[in-house]
């Protein structure tokens, strides 16, 4: 294999942030034609490295050369000249413009003064042959499914003559069905001769796909391995720095009585059309219910509803048998319900509130904390310095703002105040995203711990392995109904995916009509 | 009374007092297109009222009736200029752009009138213009009863207006200038990662909104008040704002709101000239365009056709 | 608007001060492109407010105002929003206490207090208009206010010319002797200075702001709705209620400037040509006042300072006084583009690191 070009290679690049080295000497090599997988936690330094190499941010220190010449990348442009292009996690796409207005921005075929759209549109189309990457040309890119914008996005660098493709955690808003097809796409494209760069966390995408890996911990490169002489568990090790186990331990769930009953909810999305059909289920004391689905298929809905955050136009919810339909978010909390929101920085926290204050963000208004109109802040730091050492929230002081605090930090202090309330029915809405292993075990403990004391939780989210590992119970969510529910131990990766796109109906689904 | 006739001047009145808020709000949509919020339109028209009435000043005993198109023309430049710190504190600063278009609207409107007393001896305001801009009437056309006076008998200005709202839609809609000025306001990363200068893009499209504004205020001067004054301008620049929003960030939506606005001031004139005044106190009708303005802007449900980035800095270093 | 508050919570007391010198600057090169001694207009600025006990006074009577309006709009950018419309409110506050202080015959204690009231209750009313706007209908309150400026000058004056002018004239009755609140003792002492009780007022407004938004529930759920909405509305708070209620109260801190004006200094309502400008000056002062309620006491000094001694710049240097209008404008452009007064500040701050080794 010595004599296969080396079309990338980084050599000791450091980058530093304020008060954080993302990249400490980092030496990434990927050989001509090769699937290369960049593999490490949320926050390890991965988009970093992959954003200095497509030149959206400049090295404080180290080289670069592309196909064995050493190049300095500015800017997006550079790298677009080299042939470099970044299927992004978070598309690049404008959501008003079209595909072929997307794809060939900045690149638009002219007629005179103004954009020839046919020619480019026929050009989209032969790409799209060409690789077997199926678009609409005219279609707009808010109105196609999630893996359609996911291919304009691949199209978008062929466009631009790319050869050296980077996917940014690729699978992550894809189902099981569409993550095949991925694979198939990128194997078409080694063929037609690209090499690509896949930044995961996912050990089974990389055994599935890739033959080299390189990981990466806190800033630095661990080591770079090929994958037939490897095997997840080594690089889980690796990749967390100690020996894990992604397994959850638990006793055998006991439960009891119902304690939320949702009852043929519908409800509008916010483009006007129905988010939720007639969904129903329920979640009893002592147990974990999980949401299984493709993100856009009603979760993010059917939260805001059981917390009062949008209206129900049609069914029912009870919580404890008292129906709390349509009550205000206020009301709902009062009446024993608790709620991680999935966005953190956008509902969980008043990021330029202190720790302490944020502490009481849904109790402020209680006896404890208000006297007559006036807050009693006394009585307030003194139950946020209590959380904050019960959940092991790290954090300089009760007084320092959220926003200083990391990630995990935030959602343990989310946690900690959700759990305090001492709620029946706990909601934990994507509770690990962006987190490291540490804190996701952590957290998972922490639900865990709820439903064995009796409480009800449901949980949502989309890596499929957590809803497995964490749930007793799981319900398939698609188009805004409950497709199915399963049993957590007897269920396999493939029967959910299958639900999850739709192709398959449970008699546990709660649409009975 | 001849109803025809009252339409028809009430028509001929509308457009006149709609060409400044069509420059206006045709200025503010390549700044708000491009991401950039833009509410110092109103300090823009006000510099260009003043450059325009100074400038025309000073050459209209050497020029005589070409003096208002120098006036003109150098008052779109001095528009642009004048922009620059807006986008400076916008775009390179990330500055808050409410505040900073708010305090350009206070320094344009303190500096018109402390130049305007140091030019003119301490007046507050500049000695009444005798070359100014004189109404075109369109050969044969302007001949057909009612319509013709309506339409076709206008200021130049008016007429350059329209045309420019036709070239903005061409530039907007049709040009790959057009189409990475719409990505920038829309998603700037996305328009970054293809090579497209983000900065760059909104510095321009400031620098336009500055030019057209100004050429706006400059309508002002040169035809209807014929003056420059601290009122000559009087919140025109934020009903231009309002119906660049009740127009949807569209060039004939734009347009159309700027003629109903126009309708409301042509309607205060003509009460004034029927000597309704007797029975509507004149504070009423001086208060109409702004009650009209907030009347529409609390009518409109939703907002989702702002561009997406609008009022967003941005940020190509951040994590 | 969180931006500007974070810069003030979190940075030094540099950013305001470079700012404000650097608008003093702005301020120069204008006075020397229209050939004045910008060194002599500042000194008779200074000289015209600290060179007589009368000017003197006068110099707190041009304070109070804008220590209404600075609250005004701080007291609403807290909750973040933009509350350009202080200007107006301080009319409508102007209105109402004509109204009460020349329609009723009351005890004076009794009737001045009534009149301050009135003039909270009309400014907050009339804030709390672009607040529902901003809340029911999701309209822009900065566009709502400015139009509601205009709206309040014109109804101002037709209320006047309507009910309190006596035909032929540009001004209303004098109010009742017992609505006023002017010191006749204080005054005496500043050479008849106008001086009234609205400024011990306005004092006490400040400390209520503090007590307000910090130590009270209310101001807990305030201050949450201004930095984060989304999460306050999953904490279960009403953010619209807070909109409104948030510029009802800044409305109330403007009207009661705006009643004191009349009940304190004039004694009467004339017909405005303008906008007064108390409300326009408020957001230079709440901003370089950090949105907090010392900031604001303390820039309201500082532009109470500029804007009265602007006469002494026209008489002694023949400075046009809008040559203020000028510095207060670039003021706001540099505070809301902090990043250019950073620059200046950064070799100030390294220095002092330097130098502390």
């Amino acid at each position: 294999m010595s004599s296969v070009k080396k079309v990338v290679e980084m050599r000791g690049i450091t980058k530093r942030f304020p008060g954080i080295v993302a990249n400490d000497n980092i030496t990434l090599s990927v050989k001509q034609g090769e699937i290369h997988a960049l593999l490490g936690e949320n926050g390890a330094g991965k988009s970093t490295l992959m954003n200095i190499l497509f030149g959206l941010y400049q090295p404080d220190e180290g080289e670069i050369l592309i196909n064995e010449k050493a190049v300095k990348i500015t800017s997006p442009n550079v790298a677009n000249e080299l042939g470099i292009g970044m299927v992004h996690q978070h598309f690049m796409l404008v959501e008003t413009f079209t595909v072929t207005e997307n794809i060939v921005l900045g690149n638009e075929p002219k007629n005179g003064l103004q954009i020839d759209i046919q020619s480019a549109e026929k050009a989209v189309e032969k790409l799209s042959n060409q690789y077997g990457l199926k678009v609409d040309p005219r279609a707009k890119i808010q109105d196609i499914s999630v893996g359609m914008q996911q291919r304009v996005e691949i199209l978008k660098t062929l466009y631009r003559g790319a050869d050296i493709l980077i996917f940014d955690e690729p699978t992550a808003v894809l189902t099981p069905q569409e993550i095949h097809e991925l694979i198939e796409i990128m194997h078409n494209l080694v063929k037609e001769g690209k090499t690509i760069i896949l930044i995961t966390h996912k050990l089974k995408e990389i055994m599935a796909v890739c033959n080299a890996c390189t990981i990466i911990r806190r800033g630095k490169v661990i080591d770079s391995v090929l994958i037939k002489d490897t095997n997840p568990d080594e690089l889980a090790a690796k990749m967390v720095g100690r020996e894990v186990s992604f397994h959850v331990d638990k006793i055998a769930a006991k439960p009891k009585e119902t304690i939320l009953a949702v009852e043929n909810v519908t409800a509008m999305g916010n483009r006007g059309v129905n988010a939720l059909n007639n969904l129903s289920l329920e979640v009893r004391a002592g147990e974990i219910l999980g949401i299984a689905g493709v993100d856009g298929n009603g979760q993010s809905e059917l939260i805001e509803v059981l917390t009062g955050l949008r209206k129900a136009t049609s069914g029912r919810v009870l919580l404890n048998g008292k129906e709390i339909t349509n009550e205000s978010p206020r009301s709902i909390s009062e009446s024993g319900l608790s709620h991680i929101p999935e966005d953190r920085h956008k509902r969980g926290l008043v990021l330029d509130f202190t720790m302490s204050e944020n502490m009481v963000l849904e109790t402020y208004f209680h006896p404890t904390f208000n006297k007559n109109g006036f807050l009693d802040y006394g009585a307030i730091d003194k139950h946020a310095a209590k959380l904050i050492e019960e959940f092991d929230v790290r954090t300089p002081s009760i007084y320092t703002p959220a926003r200083a605090l990391s990630g995990g930090n935030q959602q343990k202090a989310i946690i900690a105040r959700e759990v305090d309330k001492n709620p029946d029915l706990l909601i934990a809405a994507q509770p690990t995203r962006g987190l490291d292993v540490g804190a996701i075990e952590f957290i998972h403990r922490r639900l865990i711990e709820q439903r064995d004391n009796g409480k009800a939780v449901l949980l949502l989210s989309l890596e499929l392995d957590e809803i497995i590992n964490v749930s007793d119970r799981i319900a398939v969510i698609y188009e805004g109904s409950i497709v199915g529910i399963v049993d957590a131990k007897a269920t396999s990766e493939q029967e959910l995916g299958l639900m999850m796109s739709g192709g398959k109906r449970m008699p546990g689904g709660g649409n009975d009509e | 009374m001849d109803w025809g006739l009252i339409i028809s001047n009430l028509v001929h009145d509308t457009i006149v007092f709609s060409t400044a808020l069509i420059f206006a709000s045709l200025g503010g949509l390549y700044s708000e297109r491009s991401g950039v919020v833009n509410i110092a339109l109103e300090g823009m028209m006000i510099i260009g009222a003043f450059t325009g009435a100074v400038l025309t000043y000073a050459f209209q005993d050497s020029l005589g009736p070409l003096a208002p198109w120098i006036g003109f023309i150098l008052a779109g430049v001095a528009g642009a200029i004048f922009a620059l710190p807006h986008a400076v504190a916008s775009v390179t600063f990330k500055a808050d752009q409410t505040v900073s278009g708010v305090a350009l609207n206070f320094l344009a409107a303190g500096l018109s009138v402390y130049l305007t007393k140091i030019i003119f001896n301490g007046a507050g305001q500049t000695t009444t213009l005798s070359s100014v801009f004189t109404k075109w009437s369109i050969p044969v056309l302007h001949d057909i009863p009612y319509l013709g006076h309506a339409i076709f008998e206008a200021y130049p200005t008016s007429f350059l207006a329209f045309i420019a709202v036709f070239f903005t839609w061409y530039l907007i809609f049709k040009t790959p200038f057009g189409l990475r000025l719409r990505a920038v306001g829309e998603h700037p990363r996305a328009a970054d990662t293809v090579g497209i200068n983000v900065k760059k893009m909104r510095y321009t499209a400031v620098m336009i909104s500055g030019a057209l504004a100004a050429l706006g205020g400059a309508t002002i001067s040169l035809t209807t008040t014929s003056n420059f004054s601290h009122n000559t301008v009087s919140g025109q620049g934020f009903i231009a704002i309002a119906a660049l929003i009740f127009g949807k960030w569209h060039p004939a939506g734009a347009m159309g709101a700027a003629l109903f606005f126009g309708v409301a001031q042509a309607i205060k004139s003509l009460v004034q000239i029927f000597g309704l005044t007797k029975y509507i106190p004149t504070e009423f009708i001086f208060m109409l365009p702004y009650v009209l303005t907030i009347l529409v802007m609390a009518g409109l449900v939703g907002r989702s056709s702002a561009p997406a980035a609008l009022g967003k800095p941005y940020d190509t270093g951040s994590r | 608007m969180n931006k500007v508050i974070a810069v003030f919570t979190k940075e030094s007391f540099l950013v305001p001060v470079v700012a404000i010198i650097l608008g003093l600057l702005t301020g120069a090169i204008a006075m020397l492109a229209g050939g004045f001694n910008p060194i002599q207009a500042y000194m008779a600025l200074i000289e015209k407010v600290f060179g007589s006990a009368y000017n003197f006074g006068e110099t707190i009577r041009q304070i109070t105002p804008l220590i209404f309006t600075g609250l005004a709009v701080a007291f609403a950018f807290r909750t973040g929003l933009f509350n350009i419309g202080a200007e107006g409110q301080f009319i409508v506050g102007m209105i109402a206490a004509t109204t009460v202080g020349v329609s009723f015959d009351l005890p004076a204690y009794i009737h001045a207090p009534l009149a301050v009231i009135a003039g909270a209750v009309a400014g907050g009313l009339w804030g709390s208009i672009a607040g529902y706007l901003k809340a029911a209908r999701g309209v822009n309150e900065v566009i709502t206010s400015i139009m509601l400026n205009w709206v309040a000058l014109y109804l101002a004056n037709w209320v006047m010319n309507a009910f309190f002018i006596p035909t032929g004239q540009q001004r209303s009755e004098m109010i009742k002797e017992s609505s006023m609140i002017t010191i006749t003792w204080l005054s005496q002492m500043f050479d008849s200075a106008r001086l009234h009780w609205g400024t011990l007022i306005a004092v006490l407004a400040a400390i209520f702001f503090y007590v307000i938004l910090w130590k009270t529930k209310s101001g807990y759920e305030l201050r949450a709705v201004g930095l984060n909405p989304h999460a306050s509305e999953y904490a279960g708070m009403n953010v619209n209620r807070n909109v409104v209620k948030a510029m009802f109260i800044g409305g109330m801190f403007a009207g009661i400037g705006g009643a004191c004006e009349i009940l304190g200094v004039f004694h009467y309502q004339a017909i405005m040509t303008a906008q007064p400008g108390y409300g326009f000056d408020g957001i230079a002062v709440a901003l370089i006042g950090g949105n907090t309620p010392l900031g604001v006491v303390l820039a309201a000094i500082l532009f109470g300072i500029l804007t009265f001694g602007a006469a002494g710049m026209k008489f002694g240097a023949g400075v046009p006084v809008e040559l203020i209008r000028v510095v207060i404008a670039s003021v706001i452009f540099f505070v809301a583009a902090h990043g250019i007064v950073k620059i200046f500040v950064k070799p100030i701050l390294q220095k002092k690191k330097e130098g502390g080794h």
